[in-house]
């Protein structure tokens, strides 16, 4: 039951894609070129993600933890100034 | 749409006393003990009238709008692709084009509204132009099309629908009907006059049958005297010119019907638009008029015509009556009435808006309406003072040039009126009209409740449901027709270009299951996600 209800959600889902992109009054070569042209930019922003969000986050995590680490260390001199 | 004028949270609660009706007719009414003459000074709306109007404009979320934007996106994106590849030779060309000679020339398709037509119209155009091989009741059968290309080309495979639910058709006292013993005495006339006329109005084409047809449509509504015509657009298009001329003033509403339109512009008249019912609009302009009077020589305008529908078939939304006689009371105007859609389908005993309002029918100067809608016959007819139709008789140009309404089409409206006036002997014209009201206050319920956004005022038997997205249009269409029900959808030119709607036209024909059908079905249009309306919890 589960998967026959996920399968009509996921069929309802696709249909609502359809109308609201106009896909649906699309011919069938206009389709591919449309899908064509999505999903090749979908698949192009995840890599893109997958590559530099990682890289991204450790350097600005290393860029708070220097800035918070700074702060330690000036406190922690002045109080033995 | 939001109109801040036209919604009103209000509980809608009806007198309809005679008592009413007749303290009203004299101007003169009772309040806390002290009588008060019709009152002259400012517009009031619910003092002259005990009528809360509730119209429904809502607008739609956010979301909607922008997904609507990003549909007509991708389609205005496609259609240059097409276009480009038509001109490029890679792709057949099946468009209307200029010649080669013509190519110099300035271009004639070029502008938006073909580039709309070639692109976007043609991937829908099913959905129109269906033929149909029935008398367009309740329901009717439909001729089966297909198409190879896209919808370039059509051919018809032979096969009939039948029985398909029509929502479509203007039947709202359900008068477009077959049955041998209620058209019985069409066919006597019929046999009697035969079919044509050949001649016009004023040469040799005025028969009994339309003085008597006259006489009987005055005093249905309640005037001295009227006349009929042929056609219901000539109507409006050929005696507005002969009402006013140049040097006149017409304030007509933003969403009046395209032969109001025409009339008025062939009139050379000048002409002003106010904001659809909105009241503040109106007299602003009525007041500038006065004030400013005409645009170089500053003369007072020679008249002022005020032009309004009953019942507005885009919108569902039905004229302020009483505030607009006050205004043209209070700044001396004529009122010109275009009952198309109303008469016969609001009000008690069907006799209109002016019925609907409780007022009477000398505050209007000029009642026009049609007898295509509620009587099921073709044509239509100006009533109002007998000076009024006199001088229509004479000035008219559907009167001098155009040919008279023929007699069996008169025998239809006369057996349809003295049925709704009860003449015939029998309630069957008073049961029609309180079927109608039950059933579009049923239909509307419903599919209120459903979370559909419908427009217009509460007991307006026109339904008009929003879509707004582009693709939704003709996906709605095909569907229903799947299911089985006919229905008219409106896109672009016809509405702003991002209300597209489905337009129910609800009858008294239709009966409880035939409109549950309907209402079910349309819960398939779950799929269609048009469900955006936040007033759910609404209960009437």
């Amino acid at each position: 039951m589960d998967i026959k209800s996920l399968k009509n959600y996921l069929y309802w889902l696709y249909c609502q894609f359809e109308l609201i992109t106009c896909s649906y009054l699309m011919e069938p070569w206009e389709k591919l070129l449309f899908y064509t042209f999505n999903i090749t930019m979908l698949v192009m922003v995840l890599y893109t993600a997958y590559i530099f969000v990682p890289v991204h986050i450790s350097t600005a995590f290393q860029f708070f933890l220097h800035l918070l680490g700074n702060q330690h260390e000036n406190t922690y001199h002045e109080n033995l100034e | 749409m939001a109109n801040p004028s036209a919604v009103c949270n209000g509980h809608l609660h009806h007198h309809h006393h005679q008592k009413q009706n007749n303290i009203l007719k004299s101007g003169i009414y009772k309040k806390n003990g002290i009588t008060k003459g019709m009152k002259k000074n400012g517009v009031s709306n619910g003092t002259l009238h005990k009528k809360t109007i509730t119209e429904h404009f809502e607008q739609a979320p956010m979301y909607v709008a922008v997904l609507t934007f990003l549909g007509f996106g991708v389609g205005t994106i496609f259609g240059y692709l097409r276009d480009f590849m038509r001109a490029w030779g890679l792709e057949k060309r099946n468009v209307a084009a200029e010649r080669e000679q013509q190519k110099d020339f300035v271009p004639l398709y070029q502008d938006f509204e073909n580039f709309y037509t070639r692109n976007l119209y043609m991937r829908i155009r099913d959905n129109w132009n269906r033929p149909i091989c029935s008398v367009p009741g309740p329901q009717f059968d439909l001729m089966e099309r297909v198409t190879d290309d896209y919808n370039w080309t059509f051919r018809f495979t032979g096969r009939t629908i039948k029985n398909v639910i029509n929502m479509g058709s203007y039947n709202y006292l359900g008068f477009a009907e077959t049955d041998v013993n209620a058209l019985k005495t069409v066919t006597i006339e019929l046999q009697k006059y035969g079919t044509g006329i050949c001649s016009t109005r004023q040469e040799m084409g005025t028969l009994d049958k339309h003085v008597e047809l006259e006489k009987l449509v005055a005093k249905f509504l309640g005037v001295e005297d009227a006349m009929v015509f042929g056609m219901g657009f000539a109507t409006n298009s050929m005696n507005i010119p002969a009402l006013v001329g140049k040097g006149c003033l017409i304030l007509s509403d933003e969403l009046n019907h395209t032969s109001l339109v025409l009339g008025a512009r062939l009139s050379g008249a000048t002409i002003r638009i106010f904001k659809h019912n909105n009241m503040q609009s109106l007299e602003k302009l009525l007041r500038d008029a006065i004030i400013y009077g005409q645009p170089r020589s500053r003369r007072a305008w020679r008249k002022i015509l005020i032009l309004v529908e009953g019942i507005y078939s885009m919108e569902g939304s039905i004229v302020r009556l009483p505030e607009i006689v006050s205004l043209k009371k209070k700044y001396k105007a004529y009122l010109y009435l275009d009952e198309a859609h109303s008469i016969g389908a609001v009000g008690a005993t069907g006799r209109g808006v002016v019925e609907y309002f409780g007022m009477s029918p000398d505050d209007v100067d000029v009642l026009m309406g049609t007898f295509t809608k509620s009587f099921g016959a073709a044509g239509g007819y100006i009533a109002g003072k007998k000076d009024l139709v006199d001088f229509l008789r004479t000035h008219s140009h559907s009167a001098v040039y155009a040919t008279s309404m023929c007699p069996p089409v008169a025998e239809q409206i006369i057996r349809a009126m003295k049925c709704l006036m009860g003449l015939d002997g029998t309630t069957q014209g008073l049961q029609r009209v309180r079927q109608l009201g039950k059933n579009t206050r049923y239909f509307r319920r419903r599919l209120h409740e459903m979370g559909f956004i419908i427009y217009g005022n509460d007991d307006s038997p026109v339904v008009p449901l929003l879509l707004y997205m582009p693709g939704k249009i003709g996906a709605f269409a095909r569907r229903m027709l799947e299911k089985n029900i006919g229905v008219v959808v409106v896109g672009f030119p016809a509405t702003p270009i991002t209300e597209s709607r489905a337009r129910f036209c609800v009858s008294a024909a239709h009966t409880r299951e035939m409109l549950d059908t309907r209402g079910l079905k349309a819960d398939v249009s779950g799929l269609f996600h048009s469900r955006c309306s936040s007033q759910r919890t609404k209960i009437w």
